[in-house]
Order: C-alpha cells, then sequence, then structure tokens
C-alpha cells in the first residue's frame, strides 16, 4: 500500500512552552469575561479578540519578522490553533487569514503584497475571505467561470462568486478566476488574485445560513481592478495554487475541533460516575479526537519541511469532519435533551446550537465526496 | 547508526517473513503444525532478543523499530508468538533474568484474569486460571505476572508441563488461545522475581493490548494491498472495479480508519511507558480494534466472493484481524476505561490529560464559564 505520511511526531519543548502561554492568555481573557465560549468557535467573528490574539502574538506565528510574523514553527502555531478550539475562543474573523491567504501570499504573493497585507494581518487588523465557489461550480472547482481581462497595469474582473463566508466584513477575498478560455485542459488558464472588497465593481448579497446566522454571501465583480502585484504566483498557476492553498485548510485541528466543547459538556453533563454505555461512547469518541490529533500534528510537521501534504490533508479532513459530525449524534444517544436556543440550560443550547450548524462541516473545505476521489488517486485507484 | 541498524534489521525479517511464509506454511499452522524452520531462522536473527538491551545480552533495537518488526510479522500473518516472545525476554530481562529459551508467552492477557503468588519455600505456589493465554500450551516458557501476599507484582517463569490445561482452543485464526490453570503449581526461588517498577496494575495486560494493536495495524496493511491489487485488475463492465466510485469510496475510507489507527498505535513506542500510560494503550487498542473490523469488512466486499474462499489469502489476515481486536480487551472493554477516566477527571481536565499526559487539571480550567 502506497504509504500515506503521517510520521510520529512528539511535540518539542517550545512547543509545550507556547501551549502554557496561550493558555495563560486564554484563562486571561476568561477571567476578564472577555468572550463566552462559543460552540462553533472559529466561525464566530469577532476583530477585538482577533486584535488581543494578535497582541499576544498568536496570529501569524510562522512568518518572517519583517512581515509582522513570530517566526515560529508549524508545531507552535498547531498548538495555539488547538488551545483556541478547546477554550471556544472566537476567533473567526483572523481565521482565514491567519490558516491559508497570509501563508498564500508569504508563498507566492508579490512583494508588495506582502510588505501591504500581511503585517495587518499579524497585527489582527486584516482579514480574508475565501473567492473559491461560484452559482455553478461547488465540488468542481475547475469551472469557474469568473473571469479576469488583462488591462493597462492590471485585471479586470468580472464573475460571481458564492459562500463566501464574510465577504461582508473582511478586508479581501482571494479570487480564483479564468485568464484564459478553457480548452482541453480544465485545469490551465486559471489565476489566483488578492481582491479588496472595498474596490469600485464588487457588490455584497448576504445568504443567511440554516442556523439564521449572516456568514454566506454572494459576491458580484463587475469590471473590478486588480493590480498587476495582486495577482498570487504567475497566470495560469491558479490551479496548482489553489491545490496548495486547500493543503493548509484541510488538515488543521479546526477539521476535527468545530464542536469540541459540545464534547466537554457532554462529559461534565455526564458526571462522574458514568453509566457502561456512557463511557463507552465517550471512549470511543476520545479515541478517535487523540488519533486524529496526532495525525493532524505530523501533517503540521510536513508544512514544517515545507511540503505540500495534499493528500494526507485531505485524510484528516474526511475524517476529522466525520467526528465532528458524529458528536451530536452521540450526545443525544448518551444524555437526552431537546435542544433549544431558548433553553437556559447551556447543554440544550450547546447541541441546539451544533445541530444547526453540523451540516456545514462536511461541506465547506471540501465534501467527503471529493475529498475521497482525492484519497483514491493517492492509493493509485484513479 | 542505531536508525541504520533498525533499517538493516527490519530489511533482514521482512526477508526472512518472505522466505518462509507462504500459504502452504499458513494452512498447514491452520491445521496445528508447528512452523519449526520459520523459528529456527527467526531465532538464528536474534529476533526473540530484540528489545533486550546489549548489555544484557539482547539486540537492544529501539522500542519503535521493534513495533516495526511486530506490524511485518503480522503483515505476513507469521504462526508464531514472536511478538509476545520479544516482550517477555524483556520484562525478564528488566526484573534480572537471564534471556529465555524458545518461545515464550505472557499470562494473563485477559482483562478478567489475576494470578496470585503465595511465598513458600523460598519460592512461590501459585493460584489462578488464565484464559485465552496466546500459544499457552506451545510455548517454550510461561511468563506470568502475580500479585504476592503483600500486593507486589512479581514476575514468574513457568514450563507448561507444570500447568493443568483445563481446555486448549483456538482463536478464529486458529492460533492457540489456551486455558491454563495453575492451582498449586510450585516454582523454585530462581523462577520468580519482582516485577519491573513501570508495570502497573494492569500488570501484562497492557502490553498484550500494545502488541495486538500493533498486530492489527500489519494485518490491516495486508488486507488493504490485497484489495488494492484486486480492485485495479478485476474487470467488471468492461473497467478495473477500482475505477468505480462506489469502490474507491470504500477503500478511501478504509484508508483513513487504517491512517488513524497507526496513528493511535504510533504512540505506543515507549516501551517502559506502556506499563502505566493506561490512557495511550486504551486509545491504542480500541482504535485499532475499529479500524480492523471495517479495514476487513470493505476488503472482503471489494473481493467478493473470491475473498470469501480458502483459495484467496485474503482470509490468513482477516482471521487474524477479527480474532486480536478480541483479545487482550475488547473495543469496548478499553473505550469504557478511556470513558470512565476521562468522566472521573471531569469535562474540564479532559482536555488536559490529552495533553499534559495526566497532569492534574490546573484550578482556573475547572471553572465554569
Amino acid at each position: 500500500m502506497r504509504a500515506f505520511r503521517f510520521e510520529s511526531l512528539t511535540l518539542p519543548p517550545a512547543a509545550q512552552a507556547m501551549r502554557r502561554k496561550v493558555r495563560a492568555f486564554l484563562d486571561d481573557e476568561r477571567a476578564h469575561a472577555r468572550y463566552a465560549a462559543h460552540r462553533t468557535s472559529w466561525s464566530t467573528f469577532d476583530p477585538e479578540f482577533s486584535r488581543r490574539a494578535a497582541a499576544a502574538g498568536f496570529i501569524g506565528m510562522t512568518w518572517p519578522r519583517q512581515y509582522g510574523g513570530g517566526e515560529y514553527s508549524n508545531l507552535e502555531r498547531f498548538v495555539v490553533t488547538e488551545e483556541m478550539l478547546v477554550a471556544g475562543a472566537p476567533g473567526g474573523a483572523h481565521w482565514i487569514a491567519d490558516r491559508q491567504s497570509g501563508p498564500q501570499i508569504l508563498r507566492h504573493g508579490s512583494e508588495r503584497a506582502r510588505r501591504l497585507i500581511l503585517p495587518r494581518i499579524a497585527a489582527g487588523e486584516c482579514y480574508f475571505g475565501i473567492g473559491m465557489s461560484e452559482p455553478d461550480s461547488g465540488s468542481d472547482l475547475a469551472a469557474v467561470r469568473t473571469r479576469a481581462h488583462k488591462c493597462e497595469n492590471g485585471w479586470l474582473i468580472n464573475g460571481a462568486k458564492i459562500w463566501t463566508s464574510n465577504a461582508h466584513r473582511v478586508h479581501y477575498l482571494i479570487v480564483l478566476a479564468r485568464t484564459e478560455a478553457p480548452g482541453q485542459d480544465r485545469h490551465a488558464g486559471l489565476s489566483q488574485f488578492i481582491v479588496e472588497t472595498a474596490s469600485d465593481g464588487i457588490e455584497v448579497r448576504p445568504i443567511l445560513n440554516l442556523a439564521g446566522g449572516h456568514e454566506f454571501n454572494e459576491v458580484f465583480f463587475r469590471d473590478c481592478f486588480v493590480p498587476d502585484d495582486m495577482m498570487i504566483g504567475r497566470p495560469g498557476e491558479g490551479w496548482t495554487r489553489v491545490t496548495g492553498e486547500l493543503a493548509f485548510e484541510r488538515a488543521g485541528p479546526d477539521r476535527f475541533m468545530s464542536d469540541i466543547r459540545l464534547l466537554i459538556e457532554l462529559i461534565e453533563n455526564v458526571g462522574r460516575a458514568p453509566s457502561e454505555r456512557q463511557a463507552i461512547e465517550i471512549g470511543r469518541l476520545v479515541a478517535h479526537f487523540a488519533a486524529l490529533r496526532r495525525m493532524s500534528s505530523s501533517v503540521a510537521g510536513l508544512l514544517e519541511r515545507g511540503e505540500s501534504p495534499v493528500t494526507e490533508a485531505a485524510l484528516v479532513k474526511d475524517a476529522g469532519t466525520a467526528f465532528e459530525r458524529e458528536i451530536p449524534e452521540i450526545v443525544r444517544k448518551l444524555l437526552p435533551v431537546e435542544p433549544s436556543l431558548d433553553d437556559d440550560d447551556e447543554y440544550s443550547q450547546a447541541l441546539a446550537t451544533v445541530l444547526l450548524h453540523a451540516p456545514s462541516f462536511t461541506i465547506r473545505g471540501g465534501t467527503p465526496e471529493i475529498l475521497r476521489g482525492m484519497i483514491a488517486r493517492g492509493l493509485g485507484l484513479r | 547508526m542505531i536508525e541504520e541498524m533498525s533499517a538493516i534489521v527490519l530489511e533482514q525479517a521482512d526477508r526472512l517473513f518472505q522466505q518462509h511464509v507462504n500459504k502452504n506454511l499458513l494452512t498447514e499452522a491452520d491445521g496445528g503444525k508447528w512452523p519449526a524452520p520459520l523459528w529456527k531462522a527467526l531465532e538464528d536473527a536474534g529476533l526473540p532478543l530484540a528489545l533486550v538491551p546489549e548489555a544484557a545480552g539482547g539486540v537492544g533495537l529501539a522500542p519503535g523499530t521493534v513495533g516495526s518488526l511486530i506490524r511485518r510479522a503480522a503483515f505476513y500473518s507469521v504462526p508464531l508468538p514472536l511478538a509476545e516472545t520479544i516482550v517477555a525476554n524483556r520484562l525478564w530481562a528488566d526484573a534480572g533474568g537471564d534471556p529465555l529459551d524458545g518461545t515464550a508467552t505472557l499470562a494473563p492477557v485477559n482483562p478478567q484474569d489475576c494470578l496470585v503468588a503465595t511465598p513458600s519455600d523460598g519460592g512461590v505456589v501459585l493460584r489462578g486460571t488464565a484464559h485465552n493465554v496466546p500459544w499457552g500450551m506451545q510455548a517454550s516458557t510461561t511468563l506470568l505476572y502475580a500479585r504476592d501476599g503483600s500486593g507486589r507484582g512479581v514476575l514468574c517463569r513457568t514450563l507448561p508441563a507444570k500447568v493443568l490445561p483445563k481446555k486448549t482452543r483456538r482463536n478464529i485464526a486458529y492460533e492457540p488461545r489456551d486455558e491454563m490453570c495453575f492451582d498449586g503449581v510450585e516454582l523454585a526461588a530462581n523462577n520468580v522475581r519482582l516485577a519491573p517498577d513501570y508495570l502497573g496494575t494492569d500488570g501484562l495486560l497492557a502490553f498484550g493490548a500494545a502488541i495486538r494493536a500493533q498486530q492489527m495495524i500489519g494485518g490491516m496493511e495486508r488486507c488493504m494491498d490485497y484489495a488494492l491489487a484486486y480492485a485495479n485488475e478485476r474487470v467488471q463492465f468492461g473497467r478495473a472495479i477500482g475505477k468505480f466510485q462506489a469502490v474507491q469510496h470504500m477503500l478511501a475510507v478504509a484508508a483513513g480508519h487504517f491512517a488513524a489507527a497507526s496513528a493511535a498505535a504510533d504512540a505506543l513506542f515507549e516501551f517502559e511507558r506502556l506499563g502505566d500510560d493506561t490512557l495511550s494503550v486504551a486509545i491504542a487498542k480500541s482504535r485499532c480494534g475499529e479500524a480492523a473490523g471495517l479495514v476487513a469488512a470493505v476488503c472482503h466486499q471489494v473481493h467478493g466472493a473470491m475473498g470469501f474462499t480458502q483459495e484467496h489469502p485474503l482470509h490468513f489476515a482477516t482471521r487474524r484481524l477479527w480474532a486480536w481486536r478480541d483479545e487482550c480487551g475488547s473495543e469496548s472493554y478499553w473505550q469504557a476505561r478511556i470513558g470512565s477516566m476521562i468522566c472521573a477527571a471531569g469535562g474540564e481536565s479532559f482536555w488536559p490529560l490529552l495533553t499534559d499526559g495526566g497532569m492534574p487539571p490546573r484550578p482556573n480550567l475547572t471553572a465554569r464559564e
């Protein structure tokens, strides 16, 4: 069997030291009641929190100092990510910029883009959205129809993106657009652009999600100008670029810890003396969780070595989101409660919140159906 | 240097397994024939002493390398107590004993069993029954863990000839798993040693579970190899069945379980910690067991009727997976242990327990928000 690269990895002392540091920060946040633990933490948008996290050095951690980074390792960043998630910290404002847009600009952006944008992300002041999906192009990303035409000093973008989380409150989108007419190779002729949401020619329309929240948007581009040096990589490299970006997006702890607070509340509510059935089911979830943590940290190790572990990231996301989806279902079985957002009981509220968000876990960032195709390719079946 | 040697030993072992273990040998082993030439070859290669420190006359391989060795042996379905012998030799050496002769097994490795050693004439008298002892009546030596009168753990070495075999039985891979009654067995002082202090309250159970976890990784890898090869060569409806999305997705899900199980079993590469790191052992054994069931099911499904025959060798691997997942504590046994530990610590201690290796939670983390 073609081996996947999940090498065993022990977190270095520096990562453990970072764990203490971020815990102290989060303890202080809670001690001063600066945030309430959210149950879908990394989709909770709180710029104030992002600025405080940045001031404490937890955004742009792995980037060079000259761009506002902390020059920490990916494993130190891994630890900070999981601590933020387990604490239910509202990191939604900076999450995308820190996780994938910033690293993408650092690796493939122009020098001006790096200088202009990265220090602001690292300061917790600049946020990003993902401009990949389109009304007629969801899982089939290569079918995007948004076009970018060359003009003097830049490009003019026309088309529409959809499911663009936070487009109404972020500063930039990274937009995948066609720069050449589709030919034989459908992955050719695509390019990535950094588009300022304040530009002329952009219109953002809200789409409410089933939980009643406004995260999603539809974004329309009409002759929206992007300067040459806001292209990521070179013209036509878009497919390679977007695939690399997804390796950052898919393997982190946010792919199996979206509802970890609900598991913690289940354990708390079950109490110190669980029934055998409760112990077995909770034990099973914990075993799954522990294995996912090890897989995810080993991908962080691969990223640290500069590799682009695309298939491994797909494996983590597929297994990770299956775990996230299972938590509310097991919670229901073990300690039944009628979920309600209005309930005074936190447990009932938590279950309600998670149930209303859970369908998105296995859609955002690539569905299991797409991921399994990638894994099958890695196994030599395609 | 050490890494180089590890690679050489693994390569050499792999060659031996490949040379000796074939369908014929496995079929004969199923029928109860002891593969003596294979054991001789493994012994000549020094494998039984793989984990014993060089200073004590062993090979002194790193536990991680031995973990890989156990996985490889299981990949080939080696029908011998190689892993049990390796672990028994290390435990006995750490207790101050000399290398054991021939094959060895560990008892008890069944969660319900407990043996008692009462001091007598400088030696001990044993009491208790061990169930499902791997290769119990065939292994040259049985290494026992028992509690003496004062509650201390002792390791005892005995010969199967001294024991009353209550029942010989086999698991569904036809590996011997015997019921052995030790009531009244007298052992002289040179066969009894104080157990190494890293042995925890679970005694040998934790080590048995760790062995089975590593073996399941090897067995799953073999099944996946068979299934991937078959999916690429078997043609139906004009194309290889591996080209069908339904088949691809089944195998992708199985690969995910395999990867997760491997990650969990990788956590067991520190030998001395196996004794008291119950959480890691429990996580690995239960995660591997769950994956093993799923991987075996998917691989059989891919093989269709062919996999349900004696002709195709898949069954040598899958029957072992079905046996091993239930031995030394099934999934539900270990999951219940994890759940009880986690719940006893409380919700807010769940995270420190996983990240700080059981450190007690700091007070400000236990506060409710």
